[in-house]
């Protein structure tokens, strides 16, 4: 079986992101990007299904500007075996959206006939949660979202999914869409002969185009603000005050 | 110009805070259905038609419906879809499931967690852990919108209005349920609690977790948590607060041994009235504080507990 990892290149979450004055957007600048957290684990398990006999071969795809090379060269050096770069956009500021990346995947998965993608649940900038859903509706494939705990048997799946009420889990017709949370393991760190080896490792690179789809948005975005700002509040000295303070307020 | 609301509706039961939060946000954009949908709806089904606003109540009862399936859910959102220009919800982690998949079938792109409704084709949204909001107008035929409930007042109550019960669609069979592990708990509900006390890293361990839910039950409070105290084990998964855990907007909140990182403020910091209490003055949580208090929680909780 292959296995397919989505990966998208976003502004690392320890940078404090900054809205442009003229709300044209946020601010890109010399700004740290990284490879999307959640994807990190989903590149992670896909290796430690290779490594547990479960899968063949691990297949890294990003879509967007050509920058996105270095987001799957992480993903070869952190193990995937190769990987397909698809351009879909020459403007850092434009961010293609699910739905796209959703319909380019699928031909991708046409092409490619992987037995699992396994894509983030979240990507961290735009903060859409969509894409896995949206590439196994467009595949009619079973979809389990949201993953901490994925075991495959055979034909079929077991996911355990983090949902509001506490655990669920289902069983899910492989080919399948998984998407992971935050525990589902703790992605390795690439070492240094593996970030060189990864420098020989396949990268193939596409367009939209040759895909057939329309990257174009569907959302056009009027402005991007900055939320309103809390207003500093005040350091109390002791519980006594802060018990005085609270009841001032009328919250206890 | 009408809507499709899909109610949230777990093992037979309306979720009635969160689904009237999501009829506030939708009403003025038309008539709105809502869909009560699962292996038992009707009693739903009835208590959604008491929410202040809605036009009529759809019951769909099928046991391939039960736990919410994506597959099975969807494939009803979508063959009801014709008849509406907006399909909603409130955006739990259910309606997360299954809305991007309607979206899909529909060609459209889902507007998720949305914050503010400026008309039928323009909508504001949190981006970035909360660092931006952004204003979308949609360019599709049909809008699939998710609702952020904490930034909308529940609706109130009116005379029921006309329920009628429909069929489910084939169930493609795709995925079956196997369990659910849910913990009963007496304290409110995180995201409709007035009052919510969260513990993070600094609790330090899962035995000493039993101090924050001593506070809560003392306030008579929910109980949350940082994602570090979630993947330390202090804490179970669903009480974890964030960028990607439960979006927060209570009367009070209480901070205790977090340090405020931006994915965690990203789920509270709406609340009206924010409390930190953190040994390390320098921590970030303190900016977003009304009333912080520098101290070690191991003797500031007790003490705030006994004193309330
Ligand atoms: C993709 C992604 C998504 C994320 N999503 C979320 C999310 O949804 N929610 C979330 O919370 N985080 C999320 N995080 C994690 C986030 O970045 C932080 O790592 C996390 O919030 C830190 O938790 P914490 O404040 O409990 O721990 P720490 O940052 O370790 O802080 C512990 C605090 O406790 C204080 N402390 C220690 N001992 C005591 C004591 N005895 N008395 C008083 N104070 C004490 C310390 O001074 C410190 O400030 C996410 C991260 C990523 C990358
Ligand atoms: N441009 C992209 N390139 C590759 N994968 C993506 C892209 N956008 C989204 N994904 C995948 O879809 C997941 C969810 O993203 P989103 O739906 O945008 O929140 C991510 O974690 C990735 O696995």
């Amino acid at each position: 079986m292959k296995v397919l990892v989505p990966v998208k290149r976003v502004i690392d979450y320890n940078v404090k992101v900054r809205v442009k004055a003229d709300g044209s957007g946020v601010d890109l600048a010399n700004v740290k990007m990284s490879m999307n957290p959640f994807d990190e684990i989903a590149v992670e398990e896909a290796i430690r299904l290779r490594e547990a006999g479960k899968a063949e071969e691990v297949i890294a795809v990003s879509i967007g500007v050509k920058q996105a090379q270095e987001t799957l060269r992480t993903a070869l050096a952190m193990g995937a075996d190769r990987a397909i770069l698809v351009v879909a956009a020459d403007d850092v500021h434009q961010d293609v959206e699910p739905l796209a990346v959703a319909k380019i995947l699928a031909k991708i998965v046409e092409e490619e006939q992987p037995g699992l993608v396994l894509c983030g649940k979240q990507a961290i900038d735009n903060d859409m949660n969509a894409t896995g859903q949206m590439l196994s509706a467009l595949l009619g494939w079973s979809q389990a979202t949201f993953a901490s705990k994925l075991e495959i048997e055979g034909d079929h799946a077991l996911v355990t999914r983090e949902v509001d009420g506490g655990l669920q889990t289902i069983k899910v017709t492989m080919p399948a869409i998984v998407t992971v949370d935050l525990r589902l393991n703790e992605p390795r760190y690439a070492s240094l002969p593996n970030i060189m080896k990864a420098k020989k490792k396949p990268l193939d690179e596409k367009t939209a185009e040759d895909y057939g789809v329309d990257a174009s948005p569907r959302l056009e975005v009027l402005k991007t603000e900055e939320p309103p700002a809390r207003k500093a509040g005040e350091i109390v000295g002791s519980v006594d005050e802060l018990v005085a303070k609270l009841k001032e307020a009328g919250v206890v | 110009m009408a809507v499709l609301l899909l109610a949230e509706v777990t093992d037979g039961e309306l979720n009635l805070d969160a689904t009237a939060k999501a009829v506030t946000a939708v009403a003025a954009l038309g008539d709105v259905t809502v869909l009560c949908a699962g292996a038992h709806a009707a009693a739903a089904g009835e208590a959604a038609a008491k929410i202040a606003g809605v036009a009529k109540v759809l019951v769909a009862e099928d046991a391939s419906l039960g736990h919410r399936l994506a597959e099975p859910t969807a494939a009803l959102v979508v063959s009801l879809a014709g008849d509406y220009d907006h399909v909603v919800a409130p955006a739990t982690t259910d309606a997360k499931n299954v809305l991007p998949r309607v979206a899909a079938l529909l060609d459209a792109m889902v507007i998720s967690d949305v914050s503010g409704v400026i008309d039928g084709d323009t909508f504001e949204r949190p981006i970035y852990a909360g660092n931006a909001v952004q204003t979308v107008k949609s360019k599709d035929a049909k809008k699939v919108v998710s609702i952020r409930t904490s930034t909308f007042d529940a609706a109130g109550e009116q005379a029921a209005c006309a329920v009628e019960t429909i069929g489910a669609t084939d169930n493609p069979g795709l995925s079956e349920w196997v369990e659910d592990k849910v913990a009963e708990s007496d304290r409110p509900e995180l995201t409709s609690a007035g009052v919510v006390v969260s513990g993070g890293r600094g609790v330090g361990s899962k035995d000493d977790f039993a101090l924050i839910e001593s506070l809560a039950d003392k306030l008579g409070a929910a109980v949350g948590a940082s994602r570090a105290a979630v993947d330390s084990g202090y804490a179970p998964n669903d009480w974890q607060v964030g960028q990607t855990g439960k979006v927060v907007a209570p009367d009070l909140y209480v901070a205790v041994g977090i340090s405020g990182a931006i994915q965690h403020l990203a789920g509270m910091k709406d609340s009206k009235v924010i409390v930190a209490i953190n040994k390390d003055e320098e921590a970030p949580i303190f900016q977003v504080a009304d009333y912080g208090l520098v101290a070690d929680l191991f003797t500031a909780v007790p003490e705030l507990v006994e004193k309330l």
